[in-house]
Formats: C-alpha cells, sequence, structure tokens
C-alpha cells in the first residue's frame, strides 16, 4: 500500500535544493575548467611509443583513482617524443577530480533536499528527471574513475553534466510539488531509477564515442588512443544495457498495474523499444568482424541519439499515457 | 592470418569460443556463435533446383543476420505508430487528422499509418521474425546441449603460438596442473604430459536462454492478443456493472474469445472520491483518486469491499478492472408540458479542462410531451461570478452548478442513425426563450421553468462517474517470465566469458597457452591467465603477484610486464580477428561459415 498521500511541501527546503542545483552547475564548470587544464598542458599521447612507455611506467602497484601512466615520472622511459607534462597541469587533473567530487556531493544533496521538501522520489516530472540523470553520469565517471585510469573524459562528463543541469534549470524547472495519482507507486523507485541510472552510463559511453570519432590514430593527441575510448565505451554499455532492459520490463510491469496493459505502443514505449534495439545492435557489431571499431561506435551514438530523443523529443511533442513529464509550457 | 595446424584445430574444434573467428561445423555450432555469422551471407546455391533454393530461403531466414535485420525492421515499424495518432489509442485525433489534412490522410490510411500495430505489414515483420528466431535457435540449442557434454580438445602442439602463452621451468606435473585448474572451476581433460581446460560454459547457456525467452515473449504477447480481452465501461455512483459483453460500452475480444471467456463477476459503485491540492502554484492537481466498490467474484459469491485506486486494479482470478477516468454526472429531474416526470437521473458530463472541471453535459428527453425536449448543460464543479459570466476555479466540487441551455423539437432518435450520447443534434431542435450565452447558474435544488410552457428542469444532485478499463491477457504472466529469464540470459551472455587453457610439461619445461574470445575480454583474461600461470609455478595466487593488474589501462594490446623472477617470454595479444582460412570442414553450413 502506497503511503497517505502528502500534499505539504516543504518550501524552504524546495528553494535550498534549487539553489543547490544552482551551486553545483558552477562547480562542475569549475572541475570541467580544471580537467581541460590537465588536457591542454599535461601529456600528449601518441599510440605507437606508448607501448613500449607502458611496460616500465606501468610497474609497481598504483594507488586505486591514480593512473601510474599520468604519473609524471614515467617520462624516463626516454620513449617520450614531447615534452614533460608540467607538473601543475596534473595537479588541476586531481583538483578536477577533487571539485568533481564535491560538484557530485553537490547534485546529491540537491536531489536529497528535492525530495525531503516534497517527501516523495524526486525523480516524476523531466526536471527532476534530468537531474537525475546528470547525477548519474557524474556517478558512473567517477566510479569508473576509481578502478581506471580514465581522468581524460572528466573535462567532457562534467561539461555535459553542467549543460544538462543548465538546460534543466532554465527550461524544465517546475515548483517542487506532489505528483499525480499514476506516479503513487513503488514503481517509481524501481523502474525510473533502473532508467536513471541506465541513462547515466549511457551518457559516459556517448561521450566516449564521440571522443573516439574526433580523435585520430598515429597523431599525438591529447586524448588517449581510439582503442581505449572503444574500450570504455563498450564496458560502460554491457553494464548499462541490462539495466535499461530491466528498467523498460519494470516500467511494463507498471504499466500492468497503471494503465491496464503491460505494452500498449505509447510513444515512451516505441523509443524505449527502439533505444533497446539499436543498442543490441551495437553490442551485435561489436562482435562481428568488419564492424568492430568506427561503424559500431556510431551505431551506439545512434543509439544514444534515441535515448535522448524519448526523453527530450517525446515529453515535448508526442502526447501519451506517459506524459508526468510536467513539462513547463 | 595463417594458422599453424594444431592451432587450427584448437581454434576450431570450439565453435563458440572464437565466434567469427572460427570455421563451425553443423554439430558444434555453438549459440554464442550468431553474433559472428551475421555478417556472412548464405553462400547462393547455383544450380541446384527448386528444393536448393527452399533451403537456401530458409537458410537466409533463419540465419542471425535476417534476425538481427528484421529486429531493426521491427523497431523502425514501430516508430511511425508513435507520431501518428493511433486508432487503438486515440480515435478522435485520428478523425481530427482526416479533418485537418484529407489527403494526406487517405495516404498514411492506406499504409495503415493510424494502425500501425494491427497493420499486415507489422505483422507480418512479427511473424518472420518469430520463424527467423524458432528457425535460428532451435538448431543452435540441440547443438549446444550437445556442445555442453563435450570435453575440451586435446592441447595443441605448440602453445607458444596461441594469443595468451607462457613458458617456464619448474617440476609441474600434469596431475597439479589439473588440480590448479579444477580448483578455478574448469573443466579439465588430461593427457599424456599435456593438460586442457576450459571454463564459462554459461555463457552460451545465458545467450540460448535469452533469444529463446524472447521467442516465449513474443508466442505470448501474440496469445495474450488472441485469448484475451478488453473492454471499456463508465459507472456512475450507485449504479452496478456485470462482466457481460453487453454491458461494455466498447468491447475488444481477441479472435480466440467467446462469452462464455467472461469471468462472471459484478460490482456496485458505492462512492468515487477525488481530492486535489487545495491552494498554491499546483493547485488543482489531482492528489488521489479512490473508488469503493461492492465486489461480486461470482454471482453465488459473497460481496467484498474493494477500494479500487490507480495503481491498485481490482482483481478477479486474473481479470483485471483499472479505475481509468473520473468526471461528473448532475442529476436531473425532468417534468414536461403534461406535468409527467419525464426523465429523473444522473447525466455524465465530459470535462473539458482537467484543471478546473468544468464540463459539458447533453440530456436528452425523448419521452417528454407534448415535443421532444433537449438540453446542452455546463457543469461547473467550483463556481464563481467573473463579470457577467461564472467560471469554475477547482476540480472539486465545492460550489456545483449549472448552466442549462434547453431545446424543444425532435432529437433524431428514430432516425436511426447512431448517435453519440454526448452529442446533441440541434437540426430539427429549436432553443427555448432567448438563448443567453451565460444563463444564471442553478444551485443544487434549483428549478428552471421552461419558455412556451414546455415544462421545466430541476437540478437534484451531483453525482460522479468513473471509466474503468476490464483486461484479460492470459499472456501476462509467461511474458513476465520470459522478459525476466531473457535478463538472466542477456546478463550471463555478456559478462561471461568462455575461455581455455592449455598446459604441456616435458623435461623440466611447463608451456601454457590460452584462447578467449577477441572482442573486450583480452584485458580481463590477460590478468586470469596470468593468476592461472602464477598458480602453476607454484607461487601464491595473489593478487600483486599477477604482473597484469586488473587495471584497464590507456593504451591497447598492452602486452603483460615481465614476470617477476622469471625468463617469461611475452607473446602479444595478437588474437586472431581472421578466420584460419582453408580450414572448413566438409559440411559447413553456408550461414555459418
Ligand atoms: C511499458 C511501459 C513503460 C516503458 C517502456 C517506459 C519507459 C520509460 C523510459 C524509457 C523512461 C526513461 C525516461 C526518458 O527517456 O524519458 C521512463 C521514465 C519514466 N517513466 Fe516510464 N515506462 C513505462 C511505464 C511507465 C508507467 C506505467 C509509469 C507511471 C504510471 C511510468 C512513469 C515514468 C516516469 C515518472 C518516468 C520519469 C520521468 C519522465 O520522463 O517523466 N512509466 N519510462
Amino acid at each position: 500500500m502506497p503511503a497517505p498521500v502528502s500534499q505539504a511541501v516543504n518550501d524552504t527546503l524546495a528553494m535550498v535544493s534549487d539553489q543547490l542545483i544552482l551551486v553545483t552547475v558552477l562547480l562542475y564548470l569549475a572541475a570541467m575548467i580544471c580537467f581541460a587544464l590537465e588536457l591542454a598542458f599535461g601529456r600528449v599521447r601518441t599510440a605507437e611509443p606508448a607501448r613500449t612507455r607502458e611496460l616500465v611506467g606501468a610497474g609497481g602497484p598504483a594507488l586505486p583513482a591514480e593512473d601510474p601512466a599520468e604519473d609524471p615520472g614515467e617520462g624516463t622511459a626516454g620513449t617520450v617524443r614531447t615534452p614533460q607534462p608540467a607538473g601543475w597541469a596534473v595537479r588541476a587533473g586531481i583538483a578536477g577530480v577533487v571539485i568533481a567530487w564535491i560538484a557530485w556531493a553537490g547534485n546529491l544533496a540537491g536531489i536529497l533536499t528535492r525530495g525531503i521538501a516534497v517527501d516523495r522520489w524526486p525523480w516524476a516530472n523531466m526536471y527532476e528527471f534530468v537531474v537525475a540523470i546528470c547525477f548519474a553520469a557524474v556517478t558512473a565517471f567517477l566510479a569508473l574513475l576509481i578502478r581506471q585510469p580514465i581522468r581524460y573524459l572528466g573535462a567532457f562528463v562534467t561539461v555535459t553534466a553542467a549543460l544538462g543541469l543548465g538546460f534543466a534549470v532554465l527550461f524544465l524547472h517546475v515548483q517542487a510539488g506532489p505528483v499525480m495519482p499514476a506516479l503513487h507507486s513503488y514503481w517509481i523507485a524501481i523502474h525510473v531509477t533502473a532508467a536513471i541510472v541506465a541513462s547515466g552510463l549511457f551518457i559516459v559511453a556517448g561521450v566516449c564515442a564521440i571522443l573516439y570519432l574526433i580523435r585520430q590514430d598515429g597523431r599525438p593527441s591529447v586524448l588517449p588512443a581510439r582503442e581505449t575510448l572503444e574500450r570504455v565505451a563498450h564496458r560502460a554499455i554491457v553494464i548499462s544495457f541490462p539495466i535499461w532492459t530491466f528498467a523498460v520490463i519494470a516500467g511494463a510491469l507498471w504499466a500492468d498495474r497503471a494503465w491496464g496493459r503491460y505494452w500498449g505502443w505509447d510513444p515512451k514505449e516505441v523509443w524505449a523499444f527502439v533505444t533497446w534495439v539499436v543498442y543490441a545492435a551495437y553490442l551485435h557489431a561489436r562482435a562481428t568482424a568488419g564492424w568492430r571499431g568506427k561503424a559500431a561506435m556510431i551505431i551506439s551514438l545512434v543509439a544514444f541519439g534515441c535515448l535522448l530523443f524519448n526523453l527530450v523529443g517525446v515529453n515535448i511533442f508526442f502526447s501519451g499515457l506517459h506524459s508526468y513529464a510536467d513539462v513547463p509550457k | 592470418m595463417s594458422a599453424p595446424d594444431d592451432l587450427a584445430r584448437a581454434v576450431r574444434d570450439e565453435p563458440a569460443l572464437l565466434d567469427e573467428a572460427a570455421p563451425r561445423d553443423e554439430t558444434a555450432a555453438g549459440a554464442g556463435a550468431e553474433a559472428g555469422d551475421a555478417a556472412r551471407e548464405p553462400a547462393r546455391p547455383v544450380g541446384l533446383g527448386l528444393t536448393g533454393w527452399l533451403r537456401w530461403a530458409w537458410r537466409t531466414l533463419t540465419s542471425m543476420r535476417t534476425a538481427l535485420i528484421l529486429l531493426f525492421l521491427f523497431a523502425l515499424g514501430s516508430v511511425p505508430g508513435s507520431v501518428y495518432p493511433q486508432r487503438g489509442v486515440d480515435p478522435g485525433r485520428v478523425a481530427q487528422y482526416f479533418k485537418d489534412s484529407p489527403t494526406q490522410a487517405k495516404w498514411l490510411d492506406r499504409f495503415w499509418l493510424f494502425d500501425v500495430f494491427t497493420s499486415p505489414w507489422f505483422a507480418a515483420i512479427y511473424l518472420l521474425l518469430f520463424v527467423s528466431l524458432a528457425g535460428c535457435v532451435f538448431p543452435r540449442a540441440l547443438a549446444h546441449f550437445k556442445e555442453i557434454r563435450r570435453r575440451p580438445p586435446a592441447a595443441p602442439r605448440n602453445l607458444l603460438r596461441l594469443p595468451h602463452s607462457e613458458e617456464f621451468e619448474g617440476d609441474l606435473t600434469v596431475d597439479r596442473a589439473a588440480a590448479v585448474l579444477r580448483r578455478r572451476r574448469f573443466r579439465v581433460v588430461t593427457g599424456d604430459g599435456w593438460v586442457a581446460a576450459e571454463k564459462g560454459y554459461l555463457r552460451e547457456t545465458g545467450n540460448l536462454l535469452f533469444h529463446i525467452a524472447l521467442l516465449v515473449l513474443l508466442f505470448a504477447v501474440g496469445a495474450g492478443g488472441l485469448y484475451g480481452y478488453r473492454g471499456n465501461v463508465l459507472v456512475v455512483e450507485g449504479d452496478g456493472f456485470s462482466n457481460a459483453v453487453a454491458a461494455y460500452d466498447r468491447f475488444m475480444p481477441g479472435s480466440r474469445v467467446t462469452a462464455e471467456s467472461l469471468e462472471p463477476f459484478s460490482f456496485t459503485l458505492k462512492d468515487f472520491e477525488a481530492s486535489y491540492v487545495a491552494a498554491g502554484a499546483k493547485q488543482g492537481q489531482p492528489l488521489d483518486y479512490l473508488a469503493r466498490l461492492e465486489v461480486q467474484d461470482s454471482p453465488e459469491s459473497a460481496p467484498r469491499q474493494v477500494d479500487l485506486k490507480v495503481n491498485e486494479p481490482l482483481d478477479v482470478s486474473g481479470t483485471l478492472t483499472y479505475l481509468i477516468g473520473h468526471g461528473y454526472a448532475p442529476t436531473f429531474r425532468v417534468t414536461d408540458g403534461e406535468g409527467q416526470v419525464a426523465y429523473d437521473g444522473p447525466v455524465p458530463c465530459l470535462a473539458g479542462d482537467q484543471a478546473t472541471y468544468t464540463s459539458e453535459c447533453v440530456i436528452k428527453v425523448p419521452d417528454a410531451r407534448p415535443s421532444q425536449l433537449g438540453f446542452l448543460a455546463r457543469f461547473l464543479p467550483t463556481t464563481v461570478p467573473n463579470g457577467d459570466a461564472w467560471v469554475s476555479v477547482f476540480p472539486g466540487a465545492a460550489n456545483p452548478t449549472v448552466q442549462v441551455f434547453p431545446f424543444a423539437g425532435d432529437l433524431g432518435l428514430r432516425s436511426g442513425r447512431p448517435q453519440s450520447v454526448y452529442q446533441l443534434d440541434t437540426t430539427r431542435l429549436k432553443p427555448l426563450g432567448k438563448m443567453a450565452a451565460q444563463p444564471a447558474p442553478l444551485n443544487v435544488g434549483d428549478t428552471k421553468e421552461l419558455a412556451d410552457g414546455a415544462g421545466k428542469i430541476q437540478f437534484t444532485g451531483v453525482k460522479e462517474w468513473i471509466s474503468l478499463q476490464v483486461t484479460y491477457d492470459p499472456g501476462r504472466e509467461p511474458a513476465l517470465l520470459a522478459a525476466a529469464a531473457a535478463v538472466i540470459g542477456l546478463v550471463l551472455s555478456l559478462t561471461i566469458r568462455r575461455r581455455r587453457v592449455w598446459v604441456r610439461v616435458k623435461d623440466g619445461r611447463a608451456t601454457v597457452g590460452g584462447l578467449t574470445r577477441t572482442e573486450g575480454g583480452g584485458a580481463a583474461f590477460a590478468e586470469e591467465f596470468a593468476q592461472i600461470v602464477t598458480a602453476l609455478r607454484g607461487g601464491p595466487p595473489t593478487e600483486d603477484a599477477a604482473p597484469d593488474e586488473p587495471r584497464d589501462d590507456d593504451e591497447p594490446g598492452r602486452p603483460g610486464a615481465p614476470a617477476p623472477g622469471g625468463s617469461a617470454i611475452v607473446a602479444g595479444q595478437a588474437e586472431p580477428d581472421e578466420p584460419p582460412t582453408g580450414t572448413a570442414a566438409p559440411g559447413v553450413r553456408p550461414d555459418e561459415e
């Protein structure tokens, strides 16, 4: 049984939430600048000499969240053609990580305060949903960063999060408040949370895929080799694809409770399905000789486009049962 | 890439292991392999006659590539269903489309674009996909069951040519190597001076499970459509409903549904309550709906009280009743010109505006004498004056009034043409008295005398109606189970990697070789392989002893660093990308070539 419906809104807390989100945008931008400084003035990677360097550089056990290859000491390998990266650039990268964690906490606090202010799960309209997806994307990045040296993604993930939050604040913001009766269900915790987590990971994969297409092999670049980007993208999608599948199935289960059928080709259902099929196509393409690499990455971007269309396009252009987005007119 | 014979054999023996990298023979076709042959087109038969062509067509249809294309078409085909209004969902908007752009609508209609999900072309994709999946999965499932009992193939002669390999000196014996690999839950076979081990069979099992589950899902959805039904009905407070075809306002049965298949339950709507946000920015937003029903599961059973809410349907032996809409039904008593009560009861009204629930009502009184009476009425749940007019400011019935527009004449009911109860055909009706745009609203209990002695109408009270959907879909539970199985299978096939390890020992030297699928897992397997080698050497199987940290570094193809304290030979991870050519076994199915 759902809890009795509350309509009391703690306005002060709701305001605090709005301000926290604004601060978070600024912090993401600050983190982005730090990451960008490291990228711009840090080491330049070339695909070839890196291989030799790795043998030496990847020696001793490294601290988690610390990339041995990013260690300035690696330059001693002598195979690096490019000049030594400035030490401050590396420190800027580390500062970026610290600021990103603080921003992450701000984002989380913004979501929690909103949830407490309205006494329900804080992702029941498009504003709250986009805020949560940005949070999920940054969480995915920071969590992957603990185990893998992917700091080079920082600038792109944080700028995406900042843009996403900015978009939500400027165009999607609605007053904190109670929701439609159809959303009074524990399924919101299951279905929407899964959609958010999967979307966050898909964003990280999308960022990698775009960088992959920008990066040209064989040339020195501040970005890592294409294979690396491809691998991170693949890893993110392999994790999020089952979660997405689960989100869609949970949606169907909820629809079976709320709308009287589990699948009815509502626009949101259609696009959730299309997104699923295209990500599945990506996974197959990647396992198929001749499609690996660029072609597969482009398919993953098409899938990402479908995901975004489902979020923005379907909520704004189409009408359907799934019209809880509460997009401000 | 040219592979040495024994390597080619090691690779070929396990078709699913390297998927696309290995040619496959019929018996050993593993289910994990489908991704590989997606790229390959069945060889067209040359001069094979009709049966040859049929075989070719069947193989083409059941190849994974075709299944993928069909799945893609299925998704693509559903897109217009989200772009254009659909008759099954919103016939009103389709009619509007025909009114707004008739030519375009006619053309769209020719391609069933207003009925995408019941169109022949959508059904064709669906059926082809079903057949293709079935034809593809079942032979593979059989092959996989044989496959599961197969033993890992014997070690190739030269293990150092495998993608992962190492050689070291030591007193390793076959038995100890087998024990080490068994402890790591490999399936192990030993021979004279060699050990062959394999792990990760669940990958193919998961993959099969996923595909079979998908098949069951498609089947359950289809069967649910045939044997299930859906109906809509509107019920006013105080009224009842019993589940029979005639009781529905709209009934959509599957083609296998008969009148007897309907569960014989009935209920009375005792009360309906809607609550709304009372004040603030979200004033008027609905908060909760609650319909109190008295339900009898069958004509004999005792009545039970049920609270019907939006996310809590009424369940009677699998037939579900959902609360999907609500509205007001003001009650009226109409007395005609001859003094007879010609109508006394509720009139369901349709809300034009959800925020205020200002609703439009139509009252038809065919029994009135001397002439029939018809009324248009506007129901305002919370009425406030606004200049010369009255408006509703809140959806709840805090101050309900109606504005009545009376007509007299012929309602047109005898013409035989079907009429909507929500529309008044005024062609043969004339307004009674002067028609004002904003007649003074009636409060509950008020009576309006009609002009020309036509009678009077009294606004006697306010009831509410609810609209319900009743659904019976026997495919629900199988579909759910299939979906759950599909997720489990998906996770297994995405996360588990099939891999093989061989060990050869001879004269105090041991060589170890390993093989896995190329994509993605190279680094992870390199790590596992290094750990296995460490264990075989007799070193502690600890993390830091593994030369290759479980870290994905940012450069590709990173070979393992030299192992501590050993003269390791580190082979690059040049995993075979291309099938070793010229080794295809006879009887290779063309679509797996
Ligand atoms: C088969 C059924 C369903 C599918 C396939 C489905 C799919 C999705 C997807 C893909 C999202 C991600 C958001 C986006 O990209 O916009 C989403 C979000 C959401 N879903 Fe569902 N859903 C289903 C049923 C339901 C039901 C029954 C409800 C509630 C009654 C619901 C409520 C929501 C809400 C509140 C959100 C988040 C915010 C928003 O977009 O407004 N969904 N759904």
